[in-house]
C-alpha cells in the first residue's frame, strides 16, 4: 500500500511526473481515447441526462437510510447461505480476509480488480503472511509485475506505454516460450497475458473480487468487467470473498440497473461493459458451478463519518473514472502524483476523508476549480464544492502555510476598506507600471516568481479604473 | 457614488468592475460602461467596491471572504442590475455569496437578492437587454477562450459569439480544446505553477493552431495568464477582453504588446 505520507509530497511528485516522457506520452491518449469515447456514448444515448438523474436519485435514497439497507443486505445474503463480515478499519478487513484464507489452508488467491483492496493494502499484507496473490485483471497484473500501484481507478496501468509492458513480460514470462510471443501489438500482449493467466486461475484455492454495487433486496453482489476475469475469479475456486465498502449497497436491482446505465458510458464510452456478473450466495445444488462458500467483507473506513457533512455526496461515487479522464490536472501529472489509492478529482474529494486533511491537504488545493469533473460525473457529485469544503477545514485547523494566511488576512483587511484599498492600489499600480517600462511586462518579479518562472506578467495600465472614474464624474 | 450621464430609462446598472480590470486593465471597464450605455442603461460605478472575495473564498478563508462580501452587499444594494465583465466574479456573486451567510438569515436574503440581479456582461447584453446594436469593426482572425466559470457557472457560451458575429470583419476560429481550463484558477497558478504552466502551454499551442492573430475572452484572469505565456513563448498573438472589441475601443495596446 502506498502510505498517506506520499500524498503530502504532491508538489514534488507532480514536478517529477511532468518531466517523465513515458508518462506524458501515455497521458496524451486520454483526450482522443476516453474523452472522445464518452462524448460519443453520451451523444448516442438521448436519455443520458435522465439516466443520470435516476442514478443520482437511487443513490441519494440509499444514503438517506444506509444502515437499514445494509441490514437488509446482510439478512438476504444470509438467507442465501452467504456470510457478511463487518470491518470498521482497514486492519479489521485485512484480518478478516486473512483468517478466512488461513482457516481453509488457502495458499493462492486469485483476485479481480478492486480499489478497496488497494485502500486496505491487502496484497502486501497477504504476501507477508505467505499467501500468493494472483491478479487476474490485465492492468492489475501489469502493475503487479512492475511492483507499482494503480494510477487510475479503471485503467490501473494507464501510465505504462506498450513498449514498457512488452519489457515487463520479457522479464517475467517463461523464457522457454518467449519465441511464441511476438509482442508487437497491444493484441499480442493481451493474448500473451491471457495464456499465462488462464493457467494460474486454476491454481487458486480462493477468489476475491470487489463489487460495483451490492443489492439489498436480493443480498447479491454485482461486478462489471470487460475481460471476464471476474467470472473466473469467483466461480472456479471453492471460496469467494467479496470486498466492498458500505456505500456500495443499493436497495433494489432496479437501482443497480440505473447505475449500470451510466457507468460504462461514463467510464469507457461503452453502452454496457462486456460482462455483468451477479453473485447471490454460494453454489446451490442445482447450480452447475460456483463457490462452496460466499463471504462479503463490508468496510467502513471513515465513510459513515461523512454522512451528514458537506462532503457526504462523494459517497454517491460509482468509480467510473470520468472525472480523472477529463481533469486537466490529472492529465498533466497522472495518478501516482496523488500519492494514494484514489487519484484525480474523486481522490481529491475522498482522500482527505480517509487520510485526514493534514496528510491530504494538497489534493483538494491542486485544482483550478474548473468544474469539468462535475460536468462529466454521472452521479453529479459537486467535486469543486467538496474541494472547497476541505480547504475550509484546512484553513480552520491552521494547516495551510502561515504565509498564505497572512497574505489573505492582509489583503482582506484592505479589501474591506475601499478608501485605503484605493489609495494603496493606486500607488502600487503606478509604481509597477513605471517599473515595467516600454515592454509593458515583467519577465521576472520576486514577489510573483511562481508566475514569472514560466510566463511574463503583463504590466498594469498605471492609473486604476476607479481612480480615473472618480475624476471623470 | 458617481453615476454616468445617460439619457436612458431601461434601468440602472451597477458595474462590478472586478479587481483585475480596476488594477490592470481599466480599458475593460470603460468598454463595459460604453456597451451598457449603448444598450440603453444608466450605469453607476459604486466606489465602495473592491473585489468579489474569491481569493479568500477559494482558499477556504471564510471569515475574510465574509468581510469582503459584506462590502459588496452594501455597495450594490440600490441597483436594478449588477453586471461584471467576468464570468468568474459574476459567478461568485450569483452562486457563492449566499453560502457565506447560511447562519445569518437577513444577510443571506440580501445575498440572494444580489444573486438574482447579477449578470456577466455578454450574458446581460444578449439575454437581458436583447441588444443587437454592436457598432464595431475588427478586421482580424480571432479565437475565443471560454473561461470555466463563464461556461459552467454562468452558462455563457453563445452570448459572446452572438455579439462577436455583429462585429464587422471579425472572423472567429474556434479552439480545438474550447472546454478546457487555461490553468489560471486564481491562486492555483502560483500555488502549483508547474501544473498551471503545463495547462497554459497546452492552451497556447491550441491557440497557435487556429492561426488567430488575437485571442479574446470574457475574463481577465485567463487573459493575463494566456497573454503572459504567449509573450514568454514569443508567439505573436495579441490578447484582449471581448468587451474592448465589442465597444470598438481597440486603439489601446493589447494586454502585452505583440512584437519585439
Ligand atoms: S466522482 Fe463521479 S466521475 Fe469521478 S469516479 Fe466517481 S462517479 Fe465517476
Amino acid at each position: 500500500m502506498m502510505d498517506g505520507a506520499a500524498a503530502a509530497r504532491f508538489p514534488e511528485a507532480s514536478a517529477r511526473a511532468l518531466g517523465d516522457e513515458n508518462l506524458q506520452a501515455a497521458l496524451r491518449l486520454l483526450g482522443e481515447g476516453f474523452q472522445a469515447r464518452r462524448t460519443d456514448a453520451v451523444e448516442r444515448f438521448a436519455g443520458f441526462e435522465d439516466a443520470r438523474d435516476a442514478a443520482v436519485a437511487a443513490k441519494t435514497r440509499t444514503l438517506r437510510n444506509l444502515d437499514r439497507h445494509l441490514e437488509t443486505f446482510e439478512a438476504r445474503c444470509r438467507e442465501h447461505g452467504g456470510v457478511v463480515h463487518w470491518a470498521e478499519t482497514p486492519a479489521d478487513a485485512r484480518q478478516i480476509v486473512l483468517e478466512l484464507l488461513t482457516d481453509r489452508g488457502v495458499r493462492a488467491l486469485s483476485k479481480g480488480k478492486t480499489m478497496v483492496a488497494e485502500e486496505i493494502g491487502l496484497n502486501g499484507f497477504l504476501e507477508a503472511n505467505g499467501i500468493e496473490v494472483i491478479e487476474t485483471d490485465l492492468g492489475e497484473y501489469i502493475i503487479q509485475l512492475a511492483e507499482e500501484a494503480p494510477s487510475h481507478i479503471i485503467v490501473p496501468a494507464i501510465h505504462k506505454t506498450m513498449p514498457q509492458v512488452a519489457d515487463l513480460f520479457r522479464q517475467h514470462h517463461d523464457q522457454a516460450k518467449a519465441g511464441s510471443f511476438p509482442r508487437r501489438t497491444p493484441a499480442d500482449l493481451v493474448a500473451e497475458a491471457r495464456a499465462v493467466l488462464r493457467r494460474r486461475f486454476l491454481e487458486a484455492d480462493a477468489g476475491l473480487t470487489g463489487a460495483n454495487f451490492l443489492v439489498a433486496e436480493t443480498g447479491s453482489s454485482v461486478i462489471v468487467t470487460n475481460e471476464g476475469n471476474g467470472d473466473l475469479t469467483q466461480t472456479l475456486p471453492q471460496l469467494h470473498i467479496v470486498l466492498a465498502t458500505i456505500e456500495k449497497v443499493v436497495p433494489t436491482l432496479a437501482d443497480g440497473a440505473a447505475i449500470l446505465r451510466v457507468l460504462a458510458r461514463s467510464a469507457t464510452g461503452q453502452d454496457m461493459s462486456a460482462y455483468t456478473t451477479v453473485s447471490t450466495g454460494p453454489r446451490r445444488p442445482s447450480d452447475v458451478d460456483g463457490p462452496a462458500e460466499y463471504h462479503v467483507v463490508l468496510l467502513d473506513n471513515g465513510r459513515s463519518r461523512l454522512l451528514g457533512t458537506p462532503a457526504e455526496e462523494v459517497l454517491r461515487c460509482i468509480r467510473c473514472g470520468a472525472c480523472m479522464n477529463h481533469c486537466p490536472v490529472y492529465g498533466a501529472v497522472g495518478g501516482h502524483a496523488y500519492g494514494w489509492v484514489y487519484p484525480g478529482p474523486i481522490g481529491a474529494a475522498l482522500t482527505p476523508a480517509l487520510l485526514g486533511v493534514g496528510a491530504a491537504r494538497h489534493l483538494p488545493n491542486a485544482s483550478s476549480l474548473c468544474g469539468r469533473c462535475e460536468e462529466v460525473c454521472p452521479m453529479r457529485i459537486p467535486l469543486p464544492k467538496i474541494f472547497r469544503y476541505w480547504r475550509e477545514q484546512e484553513h480552520a485547523a491552521r494547516l495551510n502555510s502561515e504565509r498564505m494566511r497572512l497574505g489573505l488576512a492582509l489583503w482582506g483587511w484592505f479589501a474591506a476598506r475601499p478608501r485605503l484599498y484605493r489609495l494603496a492600489t493606486g500607488v502600487a499600480m503606478r509604481v509597477l507600471s513605471r517599473l515595467a517600462g516600454r515592454s509593458r511586462r515583467f519577465r521576472s518579479l520576486v514577489l510573483a516568481s511562481g508566475w514569472t518562472r514560466s510566463r511574463d506578467l503583463p504590466a498594469p495600465a498605471g492609473r486604476t479604473f476607479l481612480n480615473s472614474w472618480k475624476r471623470r464624474s | 457614488m458617481s453615476v454616468s450621464g445617460s439619457e436612458s430609462g431601461r434601468g440602472r446598472v451597477g458595474l462590478f468592475v472586478t479587481c483585475l480590470a480596476d488594477l490592470f486593465r481599466p480599458s475593460v471597464a470603460w468598454a463595459s460602461v460604453q456597451l451598457l450605455e449603448q444598450a440603453g442603461f444608466e450605469v453607476a460605478v459604486p466606489d465602495r467596491q473592491t473585489c468579489c472575495g474569491q481569493p479568500a473564498y477559494n482558499a477556504g478563508d471564510l471569515p475574510t471572504a465574509r468581510r469582503v462580501a459584506r462590502g459588496i452587499l452594501d455597495a450594490f444594494e440600490p441597483f436594478d442590475y449588477v453586471v461584471a465583465p467576468s464570468g468568474s466574479c459574476a459567478g461568485m456573486l450569483r452562486l457563492h455569496l449566499g453560502r457565506l451567510f447560511v447562519s445569518e438569515q437577513e444577510t443571506a436574503a440580501r445575498a440572494e437578492h444580489l444573486a438574482r440581479r447579477t449578470h456577466e456582461l455578454t450574458e446581460f447584453l444578449v439575454d437581458v437587454a436583447s441588444w443587437t446594436g454592436v457598432a464595431a469593426e475588427f478586421p482580424h482572425r480571432v479565437t475565443y477562450h471560454d473561461s470555466c466559470s463563464s461556461l459552467r457557472e454562468m452558462a455563457v457560451r453563445d452570448q459572446p459569439r452572438a455579439l462577436m458575429a455583429q462585429v464587422q470583419g471579425l472572423e472567429l476560429v474556434e479552439l480545438g480544446d474550447r472546454d478546457v481550463c487555461c490553468g489560471f484558477g486564481g491562486t492555483f497558478c502560483v500555488k502549483y505553477p508547474d501544473i498551471s504552466t503545463k495547462m497554459v502551454s497546452d492552451k497556447t499551442a491550441a491557440i497557435a493552431a487556429t492561426g488567430a492573430e488575437t485571442v479574446l475572452a470574457g475574463d481577465l484572469g485567463c487573459l493575463l495568464n494566456i497573454a503572459g505565456r504567449l509573450a514568454r513563448e514569443g508567439r505573436p498573438v495579441a490578447c484582449r477582453h471581448v468587451a474592448e472589441v465589442l465597444a470598438g475601443t481597440t486603439g489601446t495596446d493589447p494586454i502585452v504588446p505583440v512584437g519585439p
